[in-house]
């Protein structure tokens, strides 16, 4: 049983969380990724990066959009309250070394995983700049630490609600159009996202990294749930991943299999919305 | 057909007052009716979890044990991977002293209510035994498997299960890796010499394959639980939630973290696939996945589990193994209309055990024999909506002697489908490989052990499916005895 330390919301459906688990605060790498689950018996097996470790104190940071029955059930949680499994630190870790220059680009919620590879990038010496993506200003996360590591930042939002009106797709395509071009990009955020990055640096030659969120269940490379189409190959997100060549990831294949449980999905979506509404209304009451 | 289980116990009743407390004659033993086993019926069963095979009745066991000719060199021994003393067990129910009997079971096996269960008998003790030669039918053999169910069952009926007795505390530590039929044999055997062990399991729950892929209605998870608590009663620490190679590497529990030996029992994992056209399909699963679902996050409570079940109309699983007749079967149980099994060779090669795949016949499944998939079909928005069959006819015998199915040359036909289950093996999972060099494994990724379960490494010894391939639970459990009483003997 691992205790929430801290809960900060950061937007509208965006939470972050310290949880206590000191044997993954030490184990663990950028990124890497845990496995939550907030009951025994009936709990869902949930996927979230690990954004920042304490050694030290002994915890893991995960930040995460309520989006389905899992996440929202979690932020319904406080400080002090306890969640049954957690399991990590899982996948490969990030490949960091000196590369010289490096994008990152970060989308919605995927700024979060995003956060330890920048830095450990940065802190690798290499020259960061990184592009972060929202639709409005309100969902923009992590822009006071991104502040903080990035050489350069670049902020866009859908409607121009703050930094440049346009997708981060513009952006990058500039800096691949520069001489020197980066030497690296490392894109995460939605799958339709980083399909559109690794469409946009393919051109350039410029190596591409994405990490991939698909539906998990075991995360040890067991079940098989988290495959993806890799350059005409069959690989497990869970233990060859996340990462992985951008330019060579089946993105379409990749997005219908997230879609495969949409019906019931949604389904359950609703019954949290109502939940929810109906806490705000007895609130106001 | 169905025969309920009350009418098979007044039959017993009937055959048990004739000869109860006559001698028996060898062939007067051979005459008694085999017991069969009773059963759900299959048109309630199809709508239900439960357990399928309902054990014997007390007349019945009195009975079948009666059928059993004491044979003096018992070759049925032979068959049983951990050598019970079958006749010995027998004969003690024979005169109905369960309790002397259960002694002589355990006196080999540390698992019985899960092996009288699951073993595949006909292939291993009922194989070999002198009535089923009589009949030239192995199926017609002393029901043994059957009748330790029924003794194994009658002592946790009667809440006799005592806590093994532990030796003094040596104070040295003992990792076990996985929690499967391996990593539990090995936990208690060594707990007994007094040796502190800690089990270490990547999943929430511990039991491995026993709980997360054999379901509740042919092995019900409280038999699985009981194993456990046992276990923690000898002292054992189950750390849940923990997977070596990422959580920690096995070089840093034996460095790091004072472990003074090893036993790896994590069992096969990374389930095959056929490399055939459109596997990826949403609507395609491996039967490791759909059944983890199903039991592991209890998928199939679809009111109160939030891991969601894909909702399937027309199921065609590829395979013809226990895996197989699992996922077929719960298939069936989730609501599926229609739900085939499609094999390459015949129902006589089917790996399964036999009475799983009578079970599947009888709740409807149909067998798509001598056919194999060659290509899976999606509509437009990416799901499966049929399968490419090719027909096999049998050929020349092979070195192993099966005749090879043969590719008919044109056979191509579609057969619609919305849900693929891939059940034809696995490979072993790579992890702790990857993060320990020093370990020696085949091509396969087996882990290579001498004949005492020791590894290429000091200390770390290895056993279950993840040294044998894919293999069987009463074999896991021999070679996490024999795992640990080397362990025993290095300490
Ligand atoms: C390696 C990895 C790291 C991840 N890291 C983070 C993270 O740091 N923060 C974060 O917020 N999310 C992260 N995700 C995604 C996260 O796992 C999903 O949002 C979560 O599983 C949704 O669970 P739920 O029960 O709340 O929603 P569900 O009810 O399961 O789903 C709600 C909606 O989300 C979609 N969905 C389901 N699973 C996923 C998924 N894996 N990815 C994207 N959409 C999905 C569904 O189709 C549905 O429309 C990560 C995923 C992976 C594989
Ligand atoms: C659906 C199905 C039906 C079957 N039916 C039968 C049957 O009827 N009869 C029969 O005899 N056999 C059957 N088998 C086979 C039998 O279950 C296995 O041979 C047996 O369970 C192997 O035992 P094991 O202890 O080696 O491993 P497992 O039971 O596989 O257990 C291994 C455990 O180790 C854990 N683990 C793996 N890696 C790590 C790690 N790195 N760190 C920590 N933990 C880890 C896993 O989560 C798992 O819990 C069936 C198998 C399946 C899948
Ligand atoms: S353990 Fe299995 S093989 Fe051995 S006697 Fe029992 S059923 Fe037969
Ligand atoms: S071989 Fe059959 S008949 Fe002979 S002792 Fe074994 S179980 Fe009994
Ligand atoms: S999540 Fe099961 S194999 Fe990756």
């Amino acid at each position: 049983m691992n205790r929430i330390i801290l809960k900060k919301q950061l937007s509208d459906d965006v939470f972050m969380m310290k949880i206590a688990a000191p044997h993954i605060a030490e184990e663990r790498k950028p990124g890497q990724f845990v496995i939550l689950q907030l009951d025994t018996d009936f709990g869902e097996r949930i996927p979230l990066t690990i954004a920042d470790a304490d050694a030290e104190e002994g915890s893991v940071t995960i930040i995460y959009q309520a989006v389905g029955n899992t996440t929202h059930r979690l932020s319904k949680l406080n400080e002090g309250d306890r969640i049954q499994n957690l399991l990590g630190p899982l996948g490969q870790p990030t490949h960091i070394e000196k590369f010289g220059s490096v994008v990152c680009v970060g989308g919605g919620i995927g700024v979060a995983p995003l956060h330890p590879i920048a830095k450990a990038l940065k802190q690798a010496g290499n020259h960061v700049t990184v592009i972060i993506g929202a639709r409005n200003k309100d969902l923009i996360i992590l822009e006071e630490e991104m502040k903080t590591i990035a050489d350069e930042l670049i902020i866009c939002t859908d409607d121009g609600s703050k930094g440049r009106k346009d997708l981060v797709t513009a952006p990058l395509k500039e800096l691949c159009e520069k001489n020197p071009k980066p030497n690296l990009a490392v894109a995460i955020g939605p799958p339709i996202m980083m399909k559109f990055a690794a469409l946009t640096t393919k051109p350039y030659g410029v190596h591409t990294v994405v990490s991939l969120n698909t539906i998990m269940v075991d995360g040890t490379g067991m079940c098989g749930g988290c495959r993806v189409t890799v350059g005409g190959q069959t690989k497990f997100v869970c233990v060859d991943g996340p990462e992985f060549d951008g330019h060579l990831v089946d993105f379409d294949n990749m997005m219908l299999r997230l879609g495969s449980y949409k019906a019931k999905e949604e389904e359950d979506h609703h019954k949290c919305h109502l939940d929810l509404q109906i806490e705000q209304l007895q609130k106001n009451s | 057909m169905h025969i309920s289980a009350e009418e098979l116990k007044k039959n017993a009743q009937l055959i048990l007052s004739e000869i109860k407390d006559k001698s028996l004659s060898n062939k007067e033993r051979t005459a008694i009716p085999l017991q069969e086993m009773p059963a759900q019926d299959p048109k309630i069963r199809i709508n239900n979890m439960e357990e399928v095979a309902q054990g014997y009745s007390r007349e019945q066991a009195l009975v079948e044990s009666r059928r059993c000719l004491q044979c003096a060199s018992a070759p049925c021994v032979e068959g049983c991977p951990v050598q019970i003393n079958i006749p010995g067990f027998i004969k003690a129910i024979e005169e109905e002293n369960f309790e002397k009997s259960i002694g002589v079971i355990k006196e080999a096996s540390l698992l019985p209510s899960i092996c009288g269960r699951v073993c595949p008998q006909e292939s291993q003790c009922q194989e070999k035994c002198t009535v089923g030669k009589i009949f030239k039918d192995p199926n017609k053999s002393v029901s043994i498997g059957r009748l330790e169910r029924f003794v194994a069952d009658w002592e946790a009926s009667e809440a006799k299960r005592s806590i093994p007795e532990i030796k003094p505390s040596t104070g040295k530590k003992v990792a076990v890796i996985g929690s499967g039929p391996a990593g539990i044999t090995a936990a208690a055997d060594i707990a007994k010499e007094g040796h502190e062990v800690v089990v270490f399991e990547a999943f929430h729950k511990p039991g491995g394959v026993m709980i997360y892929g054999i379901p509740e209605f042919r092995l019900p998870k409280k038999i699985v639980e009981d194993e456990i608590e046992t276990l923690k009663k000898m002292n054992v620490t189950i750390k849940q939630n923990f997977l070596v190679g990422r959580s920690r590497t096995l070089k840093d529990l034996l460095e790091k973290d004072g472990f003074s030996a090893v036993f790896i029992g994590t069992g096969a994992g990374l389930p095959k696939f056929m490399g055939i056209e459109g596997e990826n399909l949403v609507g395609v699963f491996s039967a490791n996945e759909y059944l983890t679902r199903s039991n592991l996050m209890k998928a199939y409570k679809k009111d109160t589990a939030a891991t969601p079940i894909y909702p399937s109309k027309k199921v065609m699983v590829f395979g013809g193994g226990n895996v197989a007749m699992d996922a077929a079967r719960t298939a069936i149980r989730l609501g599926a209309e229609e739900v085939s099994i499609v094999y390459r060779r015949t129902e006589a090669e089917m790996p399964a055990r036999i009475e799983e795949v009578a079970h599947a016949k009888e709740e409807g499944i149909k067998f798509r024999l001598l056919e194999n998939a060659s290509k899976i079909i999606g509509d437009e928005k990416g799901r499966v909506k049929a399968v490419e069959l090719v027909t096999f006819e049998l050929g020349e015998p092979d070195a192993s002697g099966r005749r090879r199915p043969v590719q008919v040359k044109g056979s191509e036909h579609v057969v619609e489908a919305d849900t693929v289950i891939v059940a034809i093996g696995n490979e072993s999972n790579p992890l702790i490989k990857q993060t320990t060099q020093e370990l020696e494994v085949n091509k396969y990724g087996n882990i290579i052990v001498d004949e005492n379960c020791k590894t290429s490494m000091d200390r770390v010894y290895a056993g279950g499916d993840i040294v044998l391939g894919a293999a069987t639970v009463i074999l896991a459990m021999g070679e996490g005895r024999k795992a640990a009483a080397a362990i025993n003997k290095l300490l």
